[in-house]
């Protein structure tokens, strides 16, 4: 299998006595967690429970699992969503044409075989195709990234409310996989769709809000290092700005850090309008708000 | 071994966090015994006598969505800290009464439910249902009021649906490469027929705003029975908002089977009943919060309003230009359309009528029907 635990992986998770331990952990990876972030995550690991993050883009819902995978030292296995995607591309598959493969061979190789030894054959583990759904319940300790749920149908979600309560899935051929240690179970969701209450009930929900801009600061001294505080600082106070400037796409804080790294290529010590202006497309997606920001560039940088 | 202090102590623990769930529900937010059950375990994880953690094992278990996680934010320092609840964080600023049922149906003052006797005076309605099809919902008699209520819950709307992306098995369609070699691995290998599969139809999402300003009064009752029945029938791609001075989602209210409580939890649910108007202002809370997000896009989209705008309609102008981007069709139904020398020369109408796919009229159950068959092929 493709995801075999790093060595010297620990058996199981090493639980962080408390949700601030847990933040201290995640910080050292270079996330910053809030204390609501930081229990929610505790409490996921102590309860067994999925964690379902839903909130704006960009506010570090992906980038939550892979923080989590990188302090526990499990690998993390991503699921995307998409619409149409159902349990086949979730689970496992079978490998048709390696089977047909196989049956040919055998036919070419000739003598006697009992149906029943042939079948057996066809259906082998070798032939099986494990989507990430199983290769999370097989790769313990492993954690699950579930992203963009809300693009899956309604008939996914029943089908991961299953397996997720589970932990466990039956391979008619093979038989039950299960879980030793359950994996972590992140899953993130954009609102384009409202998920159904069944599946949240399983889970511990959490609401993510932008970053406040201290914490802002701190996430981009942490993530980019070499761009100067000031500049840093100038960089969180006017994405703070524009998330209240009503925008059609308000930034997010990937939209920050990509800013920053502009600024940065382009050599800017500090925000003035000239470097702001040549930058904006870093920060903002439509037109109308590059239109709307650029005639109130003074404004925006005004301290 | 516990001492019996120390039990009183964990009982009194567990009726405050238990009352807490209570008035959780109280006000608004669904919790059910599951949600109550992972709440005392979360507590029990965490250190409760911590506000902070106290906070978060509710927050984290017993809200499901944004609304929900407002009402916790105020009924959280209500119950354990009384003393300090004026200084609570307040980021929705909700009404201080909510408004009952009867706002919803004009013309009738005291009670707001269907429970009056109204007996004799529905016999004497009953003078043909064809005319009342066609009569002006604002000017209605409570009778006639009452009969068309009956004649709403028949109405059958379909959602539009639309092409999918998942193919099912079919006789016709693109060859499916699993279904043909498990077809031959069965006949060892033996490749006899190819199974195809075809791409089937999903409903096509459905959104309808509500203007429930003063000027839309007469046919608000009879527009949320609309949504009602509408909803009901699909209650997976169908949403629902009200527009007035803010935008309120009403889509879960109006999932309860009985019309009655669908919409007195509407009525509750919604702050601003026969309130101004900001159309501009309030479908750009639409577009921003829900409709980019992807409740609007690719969908049928119809707006209930007269078009009445006070202010300036340069906005309005925008966000329905904007609607009309993401949306797959964008409907204006109102309600004065279909009166004798009705002209669209009211401002909001003005600005929005480039942008509109449609413009229908609604203000009888016949129109209203006629709304369906357009959303239907949509």
């Amino acid at each position: 299998m493709n995801d075999t635990a790093p060595a010297g992986a620990p058996l199981g998770h090493p639980a962080p006595g408390s949700p601030d331990e847990l933040a201290k952990a995640l910080r050292a990876t270079g996330y910053l967690a809030d204390d609501g972030l930081a229990t929610a995550t505790y409490l996921a690991m102590q309860m067994n429970r999925p964690l379902f993050c839903e909130g704006e883009p960009g506010t570090g819902k992906t980038a939550l699992a892979q923080a989590l995978a990188e302090i526990l030292g499990t690998p993390l296995i991503r699921l995307q969503c998409h619409e149409g995607i159902d349990a086949g591309q979730a689970l496992y598959d079978w490998d048709f044409p390696r089977q047909l493969l196989h049956l040919r061979t055998l036919e070419a190789a000739g003598g006697d075989f009992d149906v029943d030894s042939v079948e057996a054959s066809l259906y082998d583990e070798r032939f099986l195709l494990a989507r990430p759904v199983l290769r999370a319940l097989r790769t313990t300790p492993s954690v699950l990234l579930i992203d963009e749920i809300d693009r899956a149908d309604d008939e996914f979600e029943a089908f991961l409310l299953e397996v997720l309560t589970e932990h466990a899935v039956t391979i008619p051929e093979i038989g039950e996989v299960r879980a030793e240690t359950p994996p972590i179970v992140v899953l993130t969701s954009n609102r384009t769709r409202e998920v159904h209450d069944a599946l949240k009930r399983r889970c511990l929900y959490l609401w993510l809000e932008h970053p406040t801009i201290e914490r802002e600061i701190e996430i981009l001294h942490s993530r980019l290092p070499d761009v100067p505080e000031r500049l840093a600082a100038a960089v969180a106070r006017a994405v703070q700005k524009l998330r209240h400037a009503d925008l059609i796409k308000p930034p997010g804080v990937a939209e920050t850090l990509d800013w920053a790294r502009a600024l940065q290529l382009v050599g800017a010590r500090h925000l003035d309008v000239g470097t702001a202006a040549r930058t904006l497309g870093a920060v903002l997606k439509y037109r109308e708000d590059a239109d709307r920001v650029h005639q109130q560039l003074d404004a925006l940088l005004a301290s | 071994m516990t001492s019996s202090t120390e039990r009183t102590e964990a009982d009194t623990l567990l009726t405050g966090l238990v009352g807490f769930t209570e008035v959780l529900r109280a006000a608004g937010v669904p919790v059910t015994s599951d949600r109550t059950a992972a709440f005392l375990e979360a507590a029990d994880a965490l250190d409760v006598t911590d506000r902070d953690q106290a906070y978060w094992a509710g927050r984290l278990t017993l809200c499901a969505d944004p609304d929900d996680v407002a009402r916790y934010d105020l009924a959280f320092p209500a119950w354990f800290e009384p003393s300090q609840a004026r200084r609570a964080t307040n980021r929705d600023e909700r009404p201080p009464a909510p408004p009952k049922l009867a706002a919803l149906v004009p013309g009738r003052e005291g009670t707001g439910d269907d429970d009056s006797d109204d007996g004799p005076q529905i016999k004497a309605a009953a003078t043909g249902t064809e005319i009342l099809r066609s009569r002006d919902l604002g000017e209605l008699s409570p009778a006639e009021r009452e009969h068309l209520r009956r004649l709403m819950t028949l109405l059958r709307p379909e959602p539009p649906t639309r092409a999918s992306r998942r193919k099912h098995r079919h006789r016709r369609g693109d060859p499916d490469r699993q279904r043909t070699l498990r077809a031959a691995l069965r006949n060892q290998g033996e490749l006899f027929s190819i199974k195809r599969r075809d791409a089937s139809r999903r409903p096509r999402k459905v959104v309808l705003l509500i203007d429930v300003s003063g000027s839309m009064e007469p046919y608000a009752d009879a527009l949320m029975r609309f949504a009602h029945v509408f909803v009901r029938r699909a209650p997976r791609s169908v949403e629902a908002f009200t527009l007035g001075t803010r935008l309120t989602r009403i889509t879960r209210e109006l999932r309860q089977r009985d019309a009655e409580r669908a919409l007195g939890a509407a009525g509750k649910a919604i702050p601003d009943w026969s309130g101004g108007t900001r159309l501009g202002e309030v479908l750009k809370a639409f577009v921003d919060r829900w409709g980019r997000r992807g409740a609007a896009r690719r969908a049928v989209v119809v707006i209930f309003s007269d078009g009445w705008e006070r202010g300036g309609t340069e906005l309005l102008g925008e966000q329905v230009e904007q609607l009309s981007r993401l949306a797959h069709r964008l409907i204006w139904v109102n309600p004065h359309a279909g009166k004798a020398g009705y002209a669209p020369v009211q401002g909001g109408i003005v600005a929005a009528l480039p942008h509109l796919d449609d413009l229908l009229a609604g203000h009888s159950l016949d129109t209203l029907e006629k709304l369906l068959k357009v959303v239907r092929h949509a």
